[in-house]
C-alpha cells in the first residue's frame, strides 16, 4: 500500500473555483509534483505536461448495476501515468461541475489494476458560498458532491457576510457531519489541508465527539428541525431529512453509530448484507471497528455497494476500544441499521 | 540448453519484438532500445503504446506527446500527430497502414494520409483484420469494424460491457475481445444469425489482458488466471461448451503475459513475479526460462522462426533467451 500514489478528487459545482485551486496547486511552491487529470484544458493557463485531458467515460460494469459504475478513462490514464515510477507525488482528478462523484471514487476501489498503483486519498468538494443556496435548489449533483466529500472547501467567503457563511457551513455540516470544512477566498488554502490527507482523515473525523454534532445544531438554531422520533434515542445521530426552510430541503442524511467490540463473524455478514441491499442509497460509509480479541484497529470505508477494510495499526494503550461508523445516504432506515449493528456487538460500549 | 542475455532498461517495458532479426524493446520512458547493438532511439518523452510493423521492418510507437512514430535502428520518422492528446493504442495493418486511438477518435493512416473515425466512447483496443484494410475498434458495449478502403458504413458488434482489447483470429473468422469484467467475448463472423455469433469465455479472476493465437489458430491463449487459459478453436462454433486447457498452473502467481510460438503449438508464459516459462500446449510439458524477477512480466515476443524469446518487465528488466 505504501508505494501507491495518492489521488485527490476535486469536485464542485460550476464556478466553485476548482480551476483556481488547480492553478494554485500547479504553481505552488510545495516541492511536489502532481499530475492533473482534467476534462477540458479550459482555463488552466499553465503549459504543463503534467496536465492530461480526458473525456469522462462512465462505464457500467456487471450488467449495468448503478453501484458498479467506474470512470473508464481514469483506469486508462492512471495506469498510463504510473507506468513510470517516481514520476509524481500525487494525482489530482478534476470532475465536471455536474459530475456524480461516485464513479470516480468507485474506480479506485473496483479496478484491480488501478488499486495496485494508486489509492484514493480524499474527495475534496469546493463550494461557491455566494451561490450555494441556489445551486442546491437547482442541482441534486451539488448535494451529492457535498455528501461524498472528505474535505469541503467553502470558497469565495469574501463575497458573503458572516451570517450567510454560517448558513452555508450549517447546510454543509448537515449534509455531511464528518467532513473537514475549510474556508477560503479565491481558493487560497494551505495545500496540506487538501492534499495527501491520508486514510481519509478517518482519525480526525471519527475521533470527534459525536455530541459535537448535536451541540453545533443547537448553536446554529437548527435543532427545531432535528426530528427526534421514536427511533432517535440520542445514542446515535440521525440527522433527519429536513433542514430549515431558509436553507434547503436536503434529501441526504447521515447516521453515526458508536458501539463496543464487534464479533467479526456477525459484523462482516452484516455490513455485506447491508451494503448489498441498501447500497444504492448509501453514498459513503466509513468507520473504525474494534473486533473482539483483536489487537489492531480495523478501518472500513465504502461507496454504495463497495466496502473495503484493513487493519490499520495496533490499539494504543488507554485508547477506548470502540467501534464508530458513519453512513451518509438517502432514505436510510436509521432504526434498522442501528438495531442490526447492535446485534453484532459482543459487549456494550464502555461508558464514555 | 537455453542461453540468456539480460539487460536493465530502467523502466516499464511496453513492447518487445524482433525486427529484421534484432530485438527491439520499447520502454515507457520513450526510448526504443536495441541492446544487442548497444544503442537506442529516443522517441517520446513518455511512450504509451508500441507494436511491431506488419512485415517486420520497424516498430510503431505512440506517446503522451500525441505523436505517432516509426522507429528503426537508424532513428524515428513521424507518421502523424494528434496535438494535446495521448496516443492510447496503436495497430499495424497491411502495406504500411497504421491505426491509432486517442480517446474517442481513431486515426487510420494510409500512405501518410490520416482518416478520422469518431466514436461515442473511447476506443481501448485496435486491431486490423488479417485480410484487407478492415479495422476492429474495441469500445464500450462492443466492437466497431471500419472499412478502411471504402466509405461503407461501419459494422457494429454489440455486447454490453467494457471491452479493453481486441484480437481477430488468424483466419479472420472470429473476433475476440478482452473485457474489464474478467472475461473474453467472441463473435463468430460467419454465423448465420447474429444471436448465434456470440462466444462467452468467463471465469477469470483478473482481466485477461494478454491474448495470443497459436500458430495455426487452433488455440487462443490468455492471461488473467493462475494458469495460461487456452481455448480450443477446432470446432466450427469455437470453444462453446468446451473446457479450456490450463497450462503452467501456479499457486503463488498470476499469468500476466502469453505469447504463442510462431510455428509449434507452444506458448510462452510470463507471470506477475517475473517468471517466464514455455509450455507445449498438447501435453503441458513445461520448460523454465527465467525463475523470477523484481516485477511482473510486461512483454513477450518470439522471433520469426521461434528460436529466440524476448521478454521485458514492469521494472525494466529485459532479456533474450535463445532456445
Amino acid at each position: 500500500m505504501s508505494d501507491t500514489i495518492p489521488v485527490t478528487v476535486l469536485t464542485g459545482y460550476l464556478g466553485a473555483g476548482k480551476t483556481t485551486l488547480l492553478n494554485r496547486i500547479l504553481t505552488g511552491d510545495h516541492g511536489k509534483k502532481f499530475a492533473v487529470i482534467v476534462n477540458e484544458f479550459g482555463e488552466i493557463g499553465i503549459d504543463n505536461d503534467l496536465i492530461v485531458e480526458s473525456d469522462e467515460e462512465i462505464y457500467e460494469m456487471n450488467n449495468g448495476c448503478v453501484c458498479c459504475t467506474v470512470r473508464g478513462d481514469l483506469v486508462r490514464v492512471v495506469q498510463g501515468l504510473l507506468k513510470r515510477k517516481g514520476r509524481f507525488d500525487g494525482i489530482l482528478v478534476e470532475t465536471t461541475g455536474l459530475a456524480d462523484p461516485a464513479p470516480v471514487a468507485q474506480t479506485f476501489f473496483m479496478d484491480e489494476d488501478v488499486r495496485a498503483k494508486a489509492r484514493l486519498d480524499a474527495v475534496v468538494a469546493m463550494v461557491d458560498c455566494r451561490h450555494f443556496g441556489q445551486t442546491l435548489k437547482r442541482a441534486p449533483e451539488a448535494e451529492d458532491q457535498i455528501a461524498f466529500a472528505d474535505v469541503v472547501l467553502l470558497n469565495k467567503t469574501d463575497l458573503v457576510d458572516k451570517d450567510a457563511l454560517e448558513d452555508v457551513r450549517a447546510t454543509v455540516r448537515h449534509l455531511n457531519p464528518h467532513a473537514v470544512i475549510h474556508t477560503a477566498e479565491r481558493a487560497g488554502i494551505d495545500l496540506d489541508e487538501v492534499l495527501d490527507r491520508g486514510a481519509f482523515d478517518l482519525d480526525r473525523i471519527l475521533e470527534d465527539d459525536p455530541h459535537f454534532l448535536h451541540d453545533q445544531a443547537h448553536d446554529h438554531h437548527h435543532d427545531h428541525d432535528h426530528e427526534c422520533g421514536p427511533d432517535c434515542d440520542h445514542d446515535h445521530h440521525h440527522h433527519g431529512a429536513k433542514l430549515d426552510a431558509a436553507t434547503h430541503d436536503t434529501t441526504v442524511a447521515s447516521i453515526s453509530l458508536r458501539g463496543g467490540a464487534m464479533n467479526p463473524d456477525l459484523f462482516f455478514p452484516w455490513i455485506n448484507k447491508l451494503t448489498q441491499i441498501d447500497g444504492p442509497d448509501i453514498l459513503r460509509l466509513k468507520g473504525i471497528v474494534a473486533f473482539a480479541d483483536d489487537e489492531e484497529r480495523y478501518v472500513l470505508q465504502g461507496v454504495h455497494m463497495i466496502v473495503e477494510g484493513d487493519h490499520q495499526r495496533p490499539w494504543r494503550d488507554g485508547e477506548a476500544r470502540e467501534t464508530r461508523l458513519v453512513f451518509i445516504g438517502r432514505g436510510l432506515d436509521a432504526e434498522k441499521i442501528e438495531r442490526t449493528f447492535r446485534a453484532c456487538e459482543v459487549e456494550p460500549a464502555k461508558a464514555a | 540448453m537455453a542461453t540468456l542475455a539480460q539487460y536493465d532498461l530502467g523502466e516499464h517495458v511496453e513492447c518487445v519484438a524482433f525486427i529484421e532479426d534484432e530485438a527491439f524493446f520499447a520502454v515507457a520512458d520513450g526510448k526504443v532500445h536495441f541492446p544487442a547493438l548497444n544503442k537506442g532511439v529516443e522517441a517520446h518523452e513518455s511512450l504509451l503504446c508500441a507494436t511491431p510493423e506488419r512485415g517486420g521492418k520497424a516498430m510503431l510507437t505512440g506517446g503522451e506527446d500525441g505523436r505517432v512514430l516509426r522507429v528503426t535502428t537508424e532513428g524515428w520518422k513521424q507518421l502523424a500527430e494528434v496535438p494535446g492528446k495521448w496516443i492510447d493504442v496503436i495497430a499495424s495493418g497491411p502495406n504500411g497502414a497504421v491505426a491509432v486511438a486517442a480517446g474517442r477518435s481513431v486515426f487510420l493512416i494510409v500512405d501518410g494520409q490520416p482518416r478520422q473515425f469518431d466514436h461515442a466512447r473511447a476506443v481501448e483496443g485496435l486491431a486490423f483484420m488479417p485480410k484487407g484494410l478492415r479495422l476492429a475498434c474495441a469500445r464500450y458495449n462492443g466492437v466497431t469494424l471500419h472499412w478502411g478502403a471504402t466509405q461503407s458504413p461501419p459494422h457494429e458488434l454489440q455486447w454490453e460491457g467494457v471491452h479493453i482489447g481486441v484480437l481477430p483470429s488468424p483466419d479472420g473468422r472470429y473476433i475476440i475481445t478482452a473485457m474489464a469484467e474478467n472475461a473474453l467475448h467472441g463473435w463468430r463472423l460467419d454465423a448465420r444469425k447474429a444471436q448465434d455469433s456470440h462466444m462467452r469465455m468467463s471465469g477469470y479472476p483478473a482481466k485477461p489482458k494478454s491474448l495470443s493465437w497459436s500458430a495455426k489458430g487452433k488455440w487462443l491463449a490468455s492471461s488473467g488466471a493462475q494458469a495460461a487459459i487456452c481455448w480450443p478453436f477446432t470446432a466450427r462454433e469455437g470453444p462453446q461448451g468446451k473446457a479450456p486447457r490450463e497450462l503452467g498452473t501456479r499457486k503463488d502467481s498470476m499469468v500476466v503475459e502469453v505469447c504463442c510460438h510462431p510455428v509449434a503449438d507452444v506458448v510462452a508464459i510470463g507471470y506477475a513475479d517475473g517468471m517466464v516459462i514455455v509450455v507445449r500446449i498438447d501435453n503441458g510439458v513445461e520448460n523454465l526460462l527465467r525463475s523470477s524477477g523484481q516485477a511482473p512480466v510486461s512483454a513477450l515476443a518470439w522471433d520469426d522462426k521461434g528460436n529466440r524469446l524476448a521478454f521485458g518487465t514492469e521494472a525494466g528488466e529485459a532479456g533474450v533467451v535463445t532456445l
